[in-house]
């Protein structure tokens, strides 16, 4: 699923590398633990989650995932915003919950990962 | 059991990190530059993959759990080990830290989004070799092998 489609399907605004917005994912990943993140995330997968601080994008740098969306309205603060940019991680953020957005994406034909 | 020990034959090129202790928004700096010296070298993405996790959990044990410690990098021509020093306080029962899901983290690890039990293990999971050993009082040292 291309990441501009899944921006607007979840009506997400982004925060950080729009470059990279020109991009298909095939699965996605949701959890606010990191260490099940580094633990289960083996391709280049969407993150899903609730945590906003410097630790997701370290999480992401080191499994070189291209993308994070932030979901419950979580605003990171600006060192995390400028992290993922200098990184080349796109950064986007929706209202919407966790579950809600998983629905969403899933129904528009992205998967989880096997585990 | 293999025990714990550096082993400086054949070693190509070194690289030293130290971590502080409960530095947490500079936790990951010293993976971060461990991954990007070693891409340089052009070492392949999936070994580069596991030495990152390998690191990063290791870098956010010292910063969480440890008094302070240090991250080795030893670059050798056939994989790469991974030594993490640390001066304590020391793991009580090793066994038990390598449970999955077994934790002794404090809230601001948890806050992080780490403490879940998880570091040890995905630590042991992506190493060819895996050494622990720790002492109460003494400190902790861990020895991971990436072979290529």
């Amino acid at each position: 699923m291309h990441l501009r489609a899944i921006k607007e399907s979840v009506k997400a605004t982004v925060l950080a590398y729009e470059k990279g917005i020109d991009l298909d994912i095939h699965t996605a990943f949701g959890s606010d633990l990191m260490s099940d993140v580094l633990a289960y995330v083996e391709e280049d997968t969407l993150l899903i989650t609730g945590l906003t601080n410097h630790q997701v994008i370290r999480t992401a740098e080191m499994l070189d995932l291209k993308a994070i969306l932030f979901v419950r309205g979580k605003m990171p603060c600006q060192e995390v915003i400028e992290l993922a940019e200098e990184k080349k991680i796109l950064l986007m953020m929706t209202k919407e919950s966790l579950f809600t957005v998983a629905g969403i994406l899933y129904g528009e034909g992205l998967r989880g990962i096997s585990i | 059991m293999k025990k714990y020990s550096r082993s400086d034959e054949n070693v190509a090129m070194k690289l030293h990190y130290d971590v502080l202790r409960d530095d947490f928004s500079r936790a990951g700096e010293a993976s971060s530059k461990i991954k990007n010296m070693l891409r340089q070298l052009a070492i392949d993405a999936n070994i580069l993959r596991r030495i990152a996790i390998a690191t990063y959990e290791a870098e956010i044990n010292l910063v969480i759990h440890s008094y302070g410690g240090s991250i080795d990098v030893y670059i050798k021509s056939d994989c790469i080990e991974i030594y993490v020093e640390d001066s304590g306080p020391g793991i009580e029962n090793v066994e038990l830290a390598m449970t999955k899901g077994f934790s002794t983290a404090t809230n601001i690890a948890r806050e992080m989004g780490f403490g879940a039990g998880m570091g040890l293990p995905n630590m042991e999971k992506v190493s060819d070799e895996f050494i622990i050993e720790s002492e109460r009082d003494k400190g902790t040292n861990i020895k991971m092998v990436v072979n290529y």
